[in-house]
């Protein structure tokens, strides 16, 4: 039956899954930018009365031995906090005032 | 010098007995400033021989050698050069231009030959005729040796860079014969933080960006906070944007070393401010620009480190010359800068945040707040820089006046001509 990528509990988080389980800050930061607000709003309201409640899940299991979709579950986390300025501070995708910058994430670390 | 005092709002931390930081070094004159260092072509020729071709420059940590064997490329643009340093089969970790002797060719890259590498190796081979060197550098195979004239593998070992490391962080000197010592080059200040466990602090975040500006402008905007509470006022939350742009800006502690400075800071204490002083995000993950609330047990520090003793310390920013920034966080993480030009309007910067590896997700996701939220603000300081860089070339305006808040900017500036002129007068001489 299994198509879902979240742990059952966040099966109400499954729309936003496919989207914003990204493995890499690069791939979410891309995400960001090619995102409206609507849509960041709309995931940002879904997941983050969720957000306390989803940290414990994922605490729960050792760090380097995470089952898949718990891994999934925490980058989902990693992209609330991706679109956190934009929805909390900013309301545009990119940060102000830095319109010819970039700054590349080359390592980081896992999981 | 009063007048310094009582200006702006702020919390007035006490300062030395002349009255201002920058009267407390008067080798640094008060004057209004020249930026022409950072836009004449020809200043950044004189730039590379007399500074960046004989100091001692940080091009990484240990921890990225973990294995003899391991190695990693950085491409020195300054010196038009690349150099691989690699831990050897007896575990010394060597520094050499990155050239085989053969005929010229880049020995260690991957797919693209600008491009910086990093692996595990039992020796290097060059793609282009196959001739081989030890990891201490030797050369140990040459195609078809047979078909060279009277030539001896002994005398075509890989050029060597000096290579030395404090603290875990791998310093390289182009010079012939450096004038200093790594040791002596670093002087007290900087060597009583050489006890910091650095070495615990292997969860890494590695930023690079390619910038439109002179080296030191970069360097001048992250040596000052007097810009933070104006340029990011829009990364608060709306509440507090008052507060923290009327507070303005005072450094807790300056010192000046050598060609070395430093600059302590109070830090965000989130976990003791008012909620709509926060972002949600940083309440849900107990983290910020300031690094993750909860912080791992180091134990005592080095002396070292807050070296004014100041009691609302936050962070140490130490800026060793010429283009390398460790700052040491209160909540017990650590972030480094590096400044590499690449002409006299451009530079790659690297900043690295690194972090006691996370137990659980609580605490990754912490360290993963910080990260994201460092990026957002480096951005707009990034901006920022070209914009400065553009008019500074303008020359329209030759002088430019600095508060004491902006002391180390002054210090760069003159450390930066004092090798100049010194390397100018010394080649006169010869």
């Amino acid at each position: 039956m299994s198509d879902a990528l979240l742990p059952s509990q966040f099966s109400n988080l499954e729309p936003y899954a496919a989207k914003w389980c990204l493995p890499t800050e690069r791939q979410r930061f891309a995400q960001r930018m090619a995102s409206t607000m609507d849509e960041m709003q709309a995931f940002y309201d879904a997941f983050f009365p969720r957000g306390e409640e989803a940290i414990a899940y994922c605490e729960k299991f050792p760090i380097d031995d995470m089952p898949e979709d718990a891994q999934r579950l925490l980058q989902l986390l990693y992209s609330l906090v991706m679109v956190s300025f934009p929805v909390e501070v900013w309301r545009q995708p990119h940060v102000p005032d830095a319109g010819a910058s970039a700054l590349d994430l080359v390592i980081e670390p896992g999981p | 010098m009063a007048q310094v005092r009582s200006a702006g709002s702020g919390t007035n931390f006490p300062k030395p007995p002349e009255g201002s930081w920058t009267a407390h070094y008067p080798e640094l004159g008060t004057e209004p400033i020249s930026y022409e260092d950072s836009i004449s072509p020809e200043f950044y020729e004189l730039e590379r021989e007399a500074i960046f071709k004989r100091v001692w420059l940080n091009v990484g940590r240990v921890e990225q050698l973990p294995r003899n064997g391991s190695y990693f490329t950085k491409e020195l643009a300054f010196a038009n050069t690349s150099i691989v340093v690699v831990r050897g089969r007896d575990g010394t970790v060597r520094a050499f231009h990155n050239i085989c002797r053969h005929r010229g060719n880049k020995l260690v890259w991957t797919d693209l030959p600008r491009q910086e590498t990093s692996g595990n190796c039992r020796q290097f081979v060059c793609k282009y005729h196959g001739w081989r060197y030890e990891l201490d550098g030797s050369c140990s195979f040459v195609q078809q040796e047979r078909e060279f004239f009277d030539l001896d593998k002994a005398d075509y070992g890989l050029v060597s860079v000096h290579c030395d490391a404090w603290a875990g962080f791998i310093f390289v000197n182009l010079d012939a014969e450096p004038q200093q010592t790594l040791a002596e080059f670093l002087g007290p200040m900087i060597t009583s933080i050489g006890d910091y466990p650095f070495h615990q602090m292997t969860d890494r975040f590695y930023y690079r960006a390619v910038v439109g500006s002179n080296w030191k402008i970069f360097l001048d905007a992250f040596q000052e906070f007097y810009h933070a509470p104006v340029l990011h006022a829009k990364q608060s939350p709306v509440a507090a944007r008052p507060e923290v742009q009327l507070a303005g800006y005072e450094g807790l502690h300056y010192q000046i070393e050598g060609p070395h400075r430093l600059v302590s800071s109070t830090a965000g204490r989130g976990w003791l401010m008012p909620r709509k002083d926060l972002k949600p995000m940083e309440t849900l993950t107990r983290s910020g620009l300031f690094g993750p609330w909860d912080a791992p047990d180091l134990g005592t520090l080095p002396a070292g480190i807050n070296p004014g003793r100041a009691k609302w310390w936050g962070m140490d920013s130490f800026q060793l010359w010429p283009n390398f920034v460790i700052l040491i966080w209160e909540r017990n993480w650590y972030l480094t800068y590096h400044y590499w030009p690449t002409s006299h309007n451009t530079h790659v910067f690297e900043g690295n945040l690194y972090f006691v590896p996370a137990r659980n997700a609580r605490e990754r996701l912490a360290q993963e707040m910080a990260a994201v939220t460092f990026k957002e603000f480096g951005l707009q300081d990034g901006n920022t820089l070209e914009a400065t860089q553009i008019m500074l070339e303008s020359r329209v305006v030759k002088a430019f006046p600095l508060n004491d808040q902006e002391i180390l900017c002054r210090h760069l500036h003159k450390v930066t001509a004092d090798w100049v002129n010194d390397y100018v007068r010394k080649r006169a001489e010869a």
